[in-house]
Formats: C-alpha cells, structure tokens, sequence
C-alpha cells in the first residue's frame, strides 16, 4: 500500500508497518464523522434524516453503510461531500473530519469545490440518468480532469480515455467519443467510476452503485471497484442494503436505522455476532438458497418510522421482538461492546449496553 | 423563516457553519429517498406559494364573472345608449359628468360602449371556443380511436391547418368569406381546431389501451357508447382546461381582426373596433383607445388565470 | 439522423401540397362567381367571359390547379387587381420589411425570454421569480395592438423619443434611422413571445436541475455557474428550439397586425390592404408566400433540433 505522507520520515507512519507488519488500513481516520445532523425543513416538518451520526473510514478501507431505504445513509454520504440539497436540507451539527485538517464543514465553498471530485468522489446509483446526455462521455471525464489539474483540453482527453481504459471499457478511444446513450447500463456505471477517480480521490462514496444493475454486471462492476482501490490506496464509502455486497466488499460495517447508527463493527464480527436486533432482522432477511427451510421469508415486521414523528426512545422499538421498558424509556448512547474484532463493536441497544455507558466513537 | 441552526442544538455544542451554501442558489432537489413523503420547501415558501396561486386563480374567476356578467346583463348595467351621439361632449376625459369614463369623438359614453362591447366580444370568443372544442374534440376522438386511414386524413388536415401561422389562417378565412361578425368567429374557430384535435387525439390515444376499455369491449360495448362514456369522460377535464386557456386566444384574435377592420362592421362595434377607431385621437384623448385595449388585456388575463387555476387543480398534465 | 430528417422532408411535402390545395381553393371557395371576383364589381359581362376563357376558369378544378400551381412555382403569381402590378414583385419588395421586423423580433423575444426564464428557475420562489412570472403573464395577456398603441403613447407622443410611424423618415434615413424606427415595433411583436419563452424555459430549466446529472456534475465540483449554463442549459436548449419554430409562426402572424399599427410597410400590411379591397392574387400571394416560408423554417428547426439532441443525431 503506498504510504501517503512524505518519504524518509517514520513520524506518521503506523505502528504496524514500522514493525513490518503486513499493512493494514492504517489507523488516524481518513474520514472522521461526528454528531452528523442534517435535517430537511420541510413544509410538514422538521424531517431528521440524519440524527447524530458517527463514523469514519480509515485509509485504504472499505466501510459499508447498511440499511433500509430511508436511513439516512445517502444523505450522510451527500454531507461528506457537500450536496445536500439546500433548501430544504442543511447540516445543522456535527463535524466532519477530512485527513485530520479539521472540519470540513466550515470550509469555504470554493474549497469544497476543490475537493470534491478531486480528493472526495461520489457516484451514484442510476447509471442511466447520471450522464449528461448531451455530452460525449470522454469529454464529460476530461472535464473532471481539467477542473482539478493543470492540463491541456488534449492532454485531459488523453488522461480520460486512459482511465476509460483502465475501468476495462473495451477501445476506449471509440467509446470515448460516444454519448452516453450509445452505452450499455453497466458500461455507463464503468464511466460513472472513471470519472469519479479520474482525480485519484483518497475518498470514494459509493451510493448504491449496483442496485440498479443486472446481477452479473454488478460483480463486474464491484470487482472492479475493488481492483482500483487497491491499485490506488483509495477509501471507499460503500452504501448500500444488500448485504452481500457487504460480505464481500467491505473491512468495516456501520448499520444505520431511522437516522443514527445502530451497530458498527468489522464484518466478520457482523455476520458472526450480530447485537442489534435491527442487524439480526437484516441477516436473517436474506434467503438463502439452501434446500432446507422451504418456509416463508423473514422479514422484519413494521416500517420505518415517519422521520417527522420519532417514538420517545430507541427508534427501533416497534419493531422489535425483544423491546421492552427502558426502550420506550430513552434512547439508548451507541457505546462499545467487548467483543474484540478490530475497532471495536458498537451497539445502540439497551440489550447490549448498561445505562451508565458513555458513548464511543467508531 | 427556516429554524435558525444555533437554535437546534448540537452534540457537542459544536455549531455549524452558515457557508454551507455549496449547493445552487435554491433549485429543488431531485426527492431523496430519505426524505420521501414529504414537501420539500420551506414552510414559508410553500405556503406563499399555494396562496399566491389561489389568490390569482380566484381573481380571475372574478374577472371572468365581471366580464360575462356584463355581457349578459347590458341592457341594464349600462348607464347610457351606447350609440347615443352626444355632439356636445366628444372626447370628454374620464371623470366628466355623466360619462364616467369618458366620452368618445362622436360623444358616445365610454362605459356603456365598453359594457356593450363586452358583449359582442365574448358572443364571438365564446362561441368560436365553442365551435372549435366540439368539432376538434370530434375529430380529436374519432381520429385517436379508431386510428387507420381515418386518423391519418384528419392528421394530414390538422398539419396543413397548422403550416399556416396562427393569424394568417385566420385572414385566409376572412379573405374567402368577407369580412363581418359571423365570419370573424368562423375564422377564429377554424383557427384553433387543431389545438383541440391534437389534444383531445392524445388523450385518446393513451386511453383507447387502458384496462377499462378492453373490458367494456370485452363485453360487447358498442364503439359508440365506448367512445362516450369512457373515452370522452376522460376527456373533459383536460379539455375545460384546454378550453379555458385558449379563450384568451380567441379574444385577443377576434379583436386583431375588429381592430383591422376585418372582423366586426359598424354600426356594431366591439373592443377591437372602439380600439381602432380611438387610435386617430391618440394624442389629444388617449383613454378612447386605451380604455378597450386595458378591457381586452384584463379579460384575458382573468381567463388564462383561471386556467392556470384549474388546470393545477384539474389536469397537471398540460403543465406546460 | 438523415432517417429523422429523411421522415421530416417526406413529411413536408403533403403539407405543402395541402397548403397550396388550400390556398388555390380560396378563390373558389369565395362565394360568387370567380371571374367576377376577379375584375371587381364593375366589370362588363364581356370581361367577364374573357377572363373565365383567359384563365381557364370553365376547365376542371384540377385543370385549374396545375396550371395555377405551375405557374406559381415559376414565379408568376399573377396580377393584382387593385395595384395592376404583377404579385410576386410586389410581396418580394415588401418582404424585406417584414423580415427585418421578424428577425428583429425573435431575437429580443429569445434574449429577454431565455435569460429571464433561466434566472427564474435558478431562483425559484424568489421575488425575482415570481415578479418575472407575473410579468410574463400579463405579457401574454396582453393583445399586440393594445401594447403597440401603449407603445406608441408612451415612447412616441408623450417622451417623443422614437418615431410612431414607418420604416424611415420620409426624407429617407440611414442605418440609425431605420433602428428608432425599428425598436417600437420589435419591442412590441417582441414581447408576447418572450412572455411565452420565458414560461417555457422555466419550466424546462426546473426539470432539468433536478436530473441525476446535474447532480453529477456538481459532484465533480464544477461551479454552479457552469452547471447552470453549460450543462443544463444545453439540455434546455433542445426543448426552446423546438417552441421557437411556433414562436416564428406566431410572430409572423404577429407581423401583420404590428405592421398595422405602426404603419410598418411589409407584406402584413399589404395583405390586410388586399383582403380589404378582395385582391385576390395578392391575398393567394401573400399567404401562399408566408406559409411556405413557414413551412420550410420548420424544417430548418427540425434539422437544428436533431442536431442539438444527440440521442437523435446518433442513434
């Protein structure tokens, strides 16, 4: 893994690699997320679609971000780099800690602007409607190229159809040239990827990048996704509901319900020992393919609650097969769980955590 | 005003910065899945939104009122004949005595011949729309549903009615026929055919498909009593809306044709004509031919803010 | 593409035919006797056999109409029976007037439209939105005659800055004189149809800012400035070119009465004279002549259309 600080120096450099170690993603986080809150102010209300959230993605890491529709975890994505809407959105607590240069919540506009396509990436889940349809696609990448380097509209497109080719676009010269109707919806995703790392960002947010696409396209496309990661040193951010993709893409698992983070640990541990009930509903969720229990499929009972009308207490509480008291009480503080596993386990549930805990940070 | 962030409090107390303004100067969002159900402006905003829409919808329907009803009820509203020559006051300015709003150059009060000539000008509007919505929606209907060569005639039809600009058509008409009342609202009519048809074809087309009309196919319905009920019911809200945005079309299209002296003929006389005539006194006395101008532009600006009511009520389809 | 346009030129030439059908059948549509028609009221009996023998009036309708469309396609539209000049002279002259207007026109109509709806749909709900639709709808409320006359009241009599009448000063004017002339009357046709533009970019501009795209764009951390107007503005442009070919029809039509009002000599004002006087060659002239000019700008929009949609240009 390329050591991103300056050559000659220890100071900075993990303990695990001085020591010789194999290396692993290293420890001060990429990207440190605290106390996330980012409403929407709406004409029906206030809606909290993310309510004090806490995460971070360590270099070189994958963290999946699981949960249901409505969560919270694409708008967490879109605070990270700035694009929520605004109005009705804004973020109205929390820090948002990039590469330890402080909050990147009170930088200016432009500065944002600097770093977003450049140092932090996005891409998102409809392939189809992400493109500009009336650009050529290589000119759509040379123009994320131009925004962040000092290169020549030639030299730009070169870089491009470089990076179509590396994202495995066969002649990436021909292709460069068409529109993105001209292009399959995998095809399309693949130039979504080019585009986002065509900078080579230290933080790529992946919202959703294969729902939308057919089941042997998407192992293309996450195959892929993992191949420049590791070519690159990359972060990813990786949201999505499917947990196999979880599986088997990801170093570090946070589980979000209803706005907060309810569970959060490696994930082996995750598919090990899952703690929240929320996380025990989502993997029991998943048929399996086994000839075994020809019953129904479980699901979770209930909905989601109405963001705009939270229950006094854990947000999971009608929904929970093992609610009881103190549930309905006070929301329980995301606190460590003695597990072992790497980073830790956190759980929000009054199951796993004693009232007198005090909240940890993943 | 949106909550003020100090105000929300925070976990650590750490508050946020006000620059986050990165995102466009106030577009509206594509509707994230977080945020579903909801409406995403601020409660300010919405609000004076829905209002203001209401607000204008509302005044125009008044104006459509104060409009028709002086149309339909001259005789007794206006205050003097509006034919009566009055050789000892010509062009009286508005407020003088006895012409309220003045006096024109042959001393014919202003304000009768306004309300008078509400009448004819909606006599003429009215009934073009009316010709123009029966026979396109007609043609509209038949064309769309049974489709084939049918469909494809009046389609030819309708293209060389619509190679003609607007206006012009409406002249050609006039050319053939002479000029004159009837033969205005003729032209008029003419001219706004295809609107309906096209609209009305397109409705059709997307419903002759639908599930509830291959059941009453399915048990044996006539074609004509499909067409009715179900093809044409559906119709209807589209086309009182279509209907209520082009009258200020016709209005303003009958009075060009009045104001060049092609619609109209004197003795009978109506906004456009006032209009035309009042022009030569421009200068000394402007209100003889503002006055019908301001008369037209308030009677169609009370339609097409009717329509807009309606069709935001009705049919958000036409939404432009 | 060339199957886009291919379809579209096939498409033109029935219309063109029904145009000319249509046009032709004005004379005998009219009714009275054609013959008569033609010479006006106070022609002999005599005349009126020897025009019918002239023109072939006894020979089938069909008959009629290739000799007539022949020689409309070679250029000889006959004769006015008022003026007693050949037509096609006459509408040629007076079209440069009109065209001078039209263009005009159009291009104040986009300038004030497109920009004024682009602004509207950045800033939607803002005072400048609101204010600017407001306007926009009392701008298509407004009957052409009604503003040209407000127009002139104001601008010509009251502040006596520009001139209410013609295309020059009669001792005959240069380039500037044409302008003040110029500038009521395009203002004038110009502003219903800004009105109309401006509408429809707006709502053309709100849908697109909420496409993924645009969304994409600024992820890659373009300026909002750029993502305004390079890139959803070029996905407006597709739908304002297709509203600007019925915007050139209406401005045309539109021409006719301007032309009245202002006394502005183009072919408008010429037609309305004939239909007056029941020229009809000059009528079937001048309506032929504008319609197949629409026709043919309608295809030119066309073209223009599949060449700023990709997805049309490529398939």
């Amino acid at each position: 893994m390329r050591s991103t600080h300056g050559c000659g120096s220890n100071r900075g450099v993990p303990e695990q690699i001085q020591n010789g170690e194999p290396p692993v993603a290293s420890d001060a986080p990429l990207l440190d997320v605290v106390g996330l809150k980012t409403h929407f102010f709406t004409f029906g209300g206030v809606v909290k679609a993310v309510d004090g959230v806490s995460l971070s993605v360590r270099r070189g890491e994958t963290l999946g971000v699981v949960g249901e529709s409505g969560c919270g975890k694409s708008v967490t994505a879109l605070s990270v780099i700035g694009l929520v809407p605004n109005p009705p959105g804004r973020i109205v607590a929390g820090r948002i800690d990039f590469e330890g240069r402080g909050d990147v919540l009170g930088v200016s506009a432009e500065a944002m602007r600097e770093i977003r396509g450049n140092e932090i990436s996005m891409i998102f889940q409809e392939p189809m409607t992400s493109l500009n349809p009336v650009f050529r696609v290589g000119t759509q990448i040379a123009e994320a190229i131009r925004l962040h380097r000092q290169v020549s509209k030639k030299e730009a497109m070169e870089r491009a159809i470089e990076r179509l080719g590396l994202v495995g676009i066969p002649s990436p010269m021909a292709r460069a040239r068409d529109y993105p109707h001209q292009l399959s919806g995998g095809m399309r995703q693949r130039v979504m990827i080019a585009m986002a790392v065509a900078c080579q960002p230290k933080l790529l947010l992946a919202d959703e990048p294969t729902t939308a696409l057919d089941v042997t396209v998407q192992a293309q496309i996450l195959d892929l996704m993992n191949r420049m990661k590791e070519a690159s040193g990359a972060a990813i951010m990786l949201i999505t509901h499917d947990m196999g993709v979880i599986a088997e893409m990801c170093q570090r698992v946070s589980v979000m319900y209803a706005g907060v983070v309810v569970e959060h640990t490696d994930v082996r541990t995750l598919f090990a020992n899952p703690l929240h009930p929320y996380t025990v509903g989502l993997l029991d969720s998943i048929p399996r393919g086994r000839s075994k229990a020809s019953g129904q499929l479980k699901t979770i009972p209930g909905i989601v609650p109405n963001l705009l009308h939270l229950p006094k207490g854990c947000r999971f509480q009608d929904r929970c097969s093992q609610v009881h008291a103190a549930c309905r009480e006070s929301e329980p503080p995301l606190a460590a769980v003695c597990d072992g596993g790497d980073g830790g386990h956190l759980v929000r549930c009054w199951l796993h955590v004693s009232p007198s805990e005090t909240p940890a940070r993943p | 005003m949106p909550i003020s962030i100090r105000e929300s409090g925070t976990a650590d107390g750490i508050p946020v910065s006000p620059g986050r303004q990165d995102v466009s100067d106030r577009a509206i969002p594509a509707i994230d899945d977080d945020a579903a159900a909801v409406d995403m402006f601020t409660p300010t905003q919405s609000v004076a939104a829905r209002f203001r829409r209401n607000k204008l919808s509302i005044f125009g329907a008044v104006i459509v009122a104060v409009a028709v009803a002086a149309a339909l009820f001259a005789p007794w509203l206006s205050p003097l004949d509006p034919d009566a020559v009055d050789a000892r006051s010509r062009l009286a300015p508005i407020g003088t005595e006895g012409h309220l709003l003045g006096s024109d150059e042959l001393g014919r009060d202003i304000l009768s011949r306004l309300i008078w000539g509400a009448r004819v000008t909606l006599l003429v509007s009215l009934s073009a729309t009316a010709i123009a919505l029966i026979v396109g929606t007609f043609l509209g209907l038949i064309g769309g549903y049974f489709l084939g060569w049918l469909d494809s005639v009046i389609m030819r039809l309708i293209d060389v009615l619509m190679a003609f600009p607007y206006f012009l058509l409406a002249l050609t008409v006039i050319a053939v026929l002479g000029p004159g009342l009837l033969n205005g609202m003729i032209a008029v009519a003419l001219v706004n055919i295809p609107f309906f048809t096209r609209i009305v074809r397109g409705v059709t087309l997307s419903i002759r498909e639908s599930d509830y009309v291959m059941a009453a196919r399915g048990i044996g319905a006539s074609n004509t009593r499909i067409l009715v009920r179900h093809v044409l019911l559906n119709c209807v809200s589209t086309v009182i809306v279509a209907g209520t945005l082009n009258i200020g079309w016709m209005i303003t299209a009958a009075a060009a044709l009045s104001f060049l002296g092609l619609g109209v003929q004197p003795p009978t006389s109506d906004w456009g004509t006032m209009l035309s005539s009042g022009r030569q006194f421009l200068s000394a006395a402007p209100h003889v031919a503002t006055l019908p101008g301001l008369a037209i532009f308030i009677t169609v600006l009370g339609f097409n803010l009717l329509g807009d009511g309606l069709r935001d009520a009705l049919d958000p389809r036409l939404r432009e | 593409m060339w199957q886009y346009l291919f379809k579209r030129l096939l498409h033109t030439i029935p219309v063109l035919f029904g145009v000319s059908v249509l046009v032709f059948g004005m004379l005998h549509l009219a009714p009275g006797d054609p013959a008569q028609i033609l010479l006006g009221p106070e022609a002999t009996a005599d005349s009126i056999a020897q025009v019918r023998e002239d023109l072939g009036l006894d020979k089938p309708l069909v008959v009629q109409y290739a000799t007539w469309m022949s020689k409309m396609a070679r250029g000889d539209f006959g004769r006015s029976i008022v003026l007693g000049r050949e037509v096609f002279p006459e509408i040629w002259a007076r079209f440069k007037a009109t065209a001078i207007l039209t263009v005009t026109s159009l291009i104040i109509a986009v300038m004030l439209g497109v920009s004024a709806g682009i602004v509207s749909a950045v800033r939607q709900y803002s005072l400048f939105d609101s204010i600017a639709m407001l306007v926009a709808l009392a701008g298509v409320s407004m009957p052409l005659f009604f503003t040209g006359i407000v127009a002139i009241l104001a601008f010509a009599m009251k502040l006596r800055w520009l001139p209410s009448a013609g295309m020059y000063s009669p001792a005959g004017g240069d380039l500037w004189d044409l302008l003040r002339h110029l500038v009521l009357p395009a203002l004038t046709l110009g502003t219903v149809s800004a009105a109309i533009l401006a509408r429809m970019t707006r709502s053309a501009m709100l849908e697109i800012i909420r496409q993924d795209y645009v969304r994409t764009a600024r992820a890659k951390g373009l300026n909002e400035r750029s993502v305004i107007y390079i890139h959803a503005l070029r996905n407006a442009s597709i739908t304002i070119v297709t509203v600007l070919g019925m915007q050139i029809g209406y401005l045309l039509g539109g021409s006719v009465i301007t032309e009245a009002v202002f006394s502005w000599p183009g072919i408008g004002q010429m037609m309305v004279r004939a239909i007056q006087a029941r020229d009809y060659p000059m009528v079937q002239g001048g309506v032929f002549f504008v319609a197949a000019m629409f026709v043919f700008i309608n295809l030119l929009v066309d073209v223009l259309y599949a060449y700023l949609d990709p997805r049309i240009r490529y398939r």
